[in-house]
């Protein structure tokens, strides 16, 4: 079959690989219909995730048809159409029975590697996703072998088109939980939302559905804002604007009630903080870029809430923790527990409240993808978006 | 980092490993003791540090002083400054007692030169199930990968087979405690190629979370701290092997398998499936 596969730092390229086989009888294997490409994505092709190997089956955003199952898997069937969370959970520890699922003990056959960085603790399996979260082969390709396939494939039973469940796998739902974490109060809070990429805009959008008062999305590349205005957010540019004080203005000096940052690790900026962090990271002082999480950290109001989908990988120093505890804000943060929204997200598209392919800037083929990954990572063309058909 | 795990001065027990025992903190209830000879004890060791025991201390001091001896004699300036300094250097390390890359490896060892192995992991299963499982020593291999053979000789002893660098090694070992749904301890008889004794607990988890299994081992390197070393180094410590077995351990109560990627596709000919 054809797959994207990482060929070392900022190389990625479509290879003939093997098709993939049933390992366990947990196992399903499904033909993939549509995939994406992530913005997390973009990370392993930097090169600043460790332990990925050359060869590696990218992509974790993909949906399809089940065309084979493993004889002790009760809950799909041959012929099936699920979408399939991006990250993999057993469903039978602790942290699964708690709805924890990207925390899962069981499903990271390399735990060694994540309990030497984060503590003795692992969190669970990605898909396509460096060695450190189990190294399973990924869902840029034309099929793919779905691990714990009764825990979370989720079958697609209405007539709606890929485009519109596609995001459910990943990008929807991190957006989502990073809103719904906030505890916003409906009509009363107003929401800032740092990145403007994929996940801000699911992050909005999933503000203004749990009911806050006002959301203001803050990024630099203009189509990314306009997709957020066209959403009825107000936008900041932080190249034109000093953002702090723009949002003290937004929000009568109080601030946002709540702060999302959907950056991350490999946040752009300026000025000394940011050429700093640049330098830091070039030199492998440090894994991460923190100028969006310094910004949410100095911006958001007296006992807010700062919510971080945005993936933080190391070591950071500079934090402004003054300003935090001064204003006693509180952190959620942590790798999306895809499984547990699916249904509820499903129904909200199902009822015509969110159609999600409004973010869909790109539609390519696999062999199209590499030149794609470019696009995407330099935000060309008004690239927002990129979805791929593995079989056009 | 904590300054405190690598400085073996350090005066306060450590109290981040329950299992870590010094000779002047309390036991754990029922913790397996060897016999401390009076010299350590008066000289008040903790076990944080690691120590060489006198032998390997004489040795690795009889080593420094021969390489500083030949970096003198020598005639080339730069293996003279080579020579001199690896040996003064362990000179220096035999003089203090100490390994430095044994304690930034983090292998506690007690003032015996005994290295003290403990880990812990939650598994959702009531402890008499669990207990169970560990009790049936035959099947002990299954979990312990490092293990080729556990032969049952009658109620209370057995003969233990590890695989080594070269070929095996085997011993005896006895039941020094067996509390069913609780704890097993065993200690290994005179004569074993690795001394060892150690033991496993089974402890309710708050709230229905399952059982607590804790498990605190100590055993004799074969080649003293540098053998300790070294086995940490290839992977062949104990105490990495207790992690993994211990989580294969949960999968196996939790799942019923294992989790695995071996034989997946990927664009590595080598290791890819089947074509």
């Amino acid at each position: 079959m054809k797959a994207i596969v990482w060929q070392g730092t900022n190389r990625v390229g479509v290879e003939t690989v093997p098709d993939p086989t049933l390992l366990l009888p947990t196992d399903a294997i499904v033909r993939v219909t549509s995939t994406a490409i992530c913005g997390s994505d973009l990370h392993l092709l930097d090169g600043v995730i460790p332990s990925m190997e050359r060869g590696d089956i990218l992509g974790h955003e993909f949906m399809g048809e089940v065309v084979e199952i493993g004889r002790d898997v009760k809950n799909l069937k041959v012929g099936d159409r699920v979408v399939v969370p991006f990250n993999i959970a057993c469903g039978a520890c602790d942290p699964c029975r708690r709805g924890l699922f990207s925390a899962c003990d069981n499903s990271n056959p390399n735990h060694r590697m994540a309990e030497a960085l984060y503590g003795g603790v692992s969190g669970g399996g990605l898909f396509g996703y460096s060695h450190m979260y189990g190294g399973y082969a990924g869902g840029q390709a034309q099929y793919v072998r779905v691990p714990f396939a009764d825990v979370g494939p989720h079958r697609i039973e209405s007539d709606l088109r890929d485009e519109q469940v596609l995001f459910l796998t990943d990008i929807f739902p991190t957006g989502y939980q990073a809103a719904e974490q906030c505890g916003i109060v409906p009509g009363r809070d107003v929401v800032a939302v740092f990145g403007a990429g994929p996940v801000g805009q699911f992050a909005a959008r999933s503000a203004q559905l749990l009911g806050a008062a006002h959301v203001i999305v803050i990024d630099r590349v203009p189509e990314r804002l306009a997709m957020a205005a066209a959403a009825g957010c107000q936008t900041i540019n932080y190249e034109q604007d000093d953002v702090l004080v723009a949002l003290r203005e937004a929000t009568g000096g109080r601030g946002p009630d709540h702060v999302i940052d959907a950056v991350g690790m490999e946040a752009h900026g300026h000025g000394p903080g940011a050429l700093a962090d640049t330098a830091r990271q070039r030199l492998r002082l440090s894994f991460d870029r923190i100028t969006a999480l310094r910004w949410a950290l100095l911006s958001c109001a007296k006992g807010g809430t700062v919510s971080l989908p945005g993936v933080y990988g190391g070591l950071i120093d500079k934090v402004p923790m003054g300003a935090a505890f001064a204003k006693g804000l509180t952190f959620r943060m942590g790798q999306t527990h895809t499984h547990r929204h699916v249904a509820p997200l499903l129904s909200r598209i199902e009822a015509g409240e969110i159609d999600p392919s409004f973010v869909i800037t790109h539609r390519a083929t696999l062999d199209e993808a590499p030149d794609l990954y470019r696009t995407f990572r330099d935000k060309h063309d008004g690239c927002v978006k990129v979805v791929l058909n593995p079989w056009g | 980092m904590n300054p405190d795990s690598t400085n073996p001065d350090t005066t306060n027990p450590d109290t981040t490993n329950p299992g870590n025992t010094s000779p002047d903190s309390p036991k754990p209830d029922g913790q397996v003791t060897s016999d401390r000879t009076p010299e350590s004890q008066a000289a008040g060791e903790g076990s944080t540090g690691a120590h060489m025991p006198p032998l390997e201390r004489s040795v690795v001091g009889s080593v420094g002083v021969a390489l500083i001896g030949a970096g003198l004699r020598s005639a080339r300036p730069l293996q003279k400054l080579v020579l001199g300094g690896v040996g003064a250097g362990l000179t220096a390390l035999a003089a203090t007692g100490r390994n430095p890359l044994a304690t930034a490896l983090k292998i506690r060892q007690n003032a015996q030169g005994e290295v003290l192995v403990s880990d812990a992991v939650t598994v959702g299963k009531p402890a008499a199930e669990l207990y169970a499982r560990w009790r049936d020593l035959a099947r002990l291999p299954d979990l312990m990968t490092h293990l080729q053979a556990v032969e049952v000789l009658d109620g209370r002893r057995s003969r233990w087979t590890v695989k080594a660098p070269a070929g095996t090694v085997s011993w005896e070992a006895e039941l020094t405690a067996d509390e069913p749904g609780q704890r097993l301890a065993w200690q290994s008889l005179p004569g074993a190629a690795v001394e060892n004794h150690g033991e496993v607990l089974f402890r309710p988890a708050p709230g229905d979370r399952g059982t607590e299994v804790i498990v605190r081992l100590t055993y004799r390197p074969p080649a003293g701290t540098a053998g300790a070393v070294v086995a940490r180094l290839a992977g062949e410590e104990p105490a990495q092997q207790l992690r993994d077995d211990l989580m294969r351990f949960k999968r196996e109560q939790e799942l019923g398998f294992a989790p695995t990627t071996q034989g997946q596709s990927s664009g590595r000919a080598a290791t890819g499936g089947p074509a």
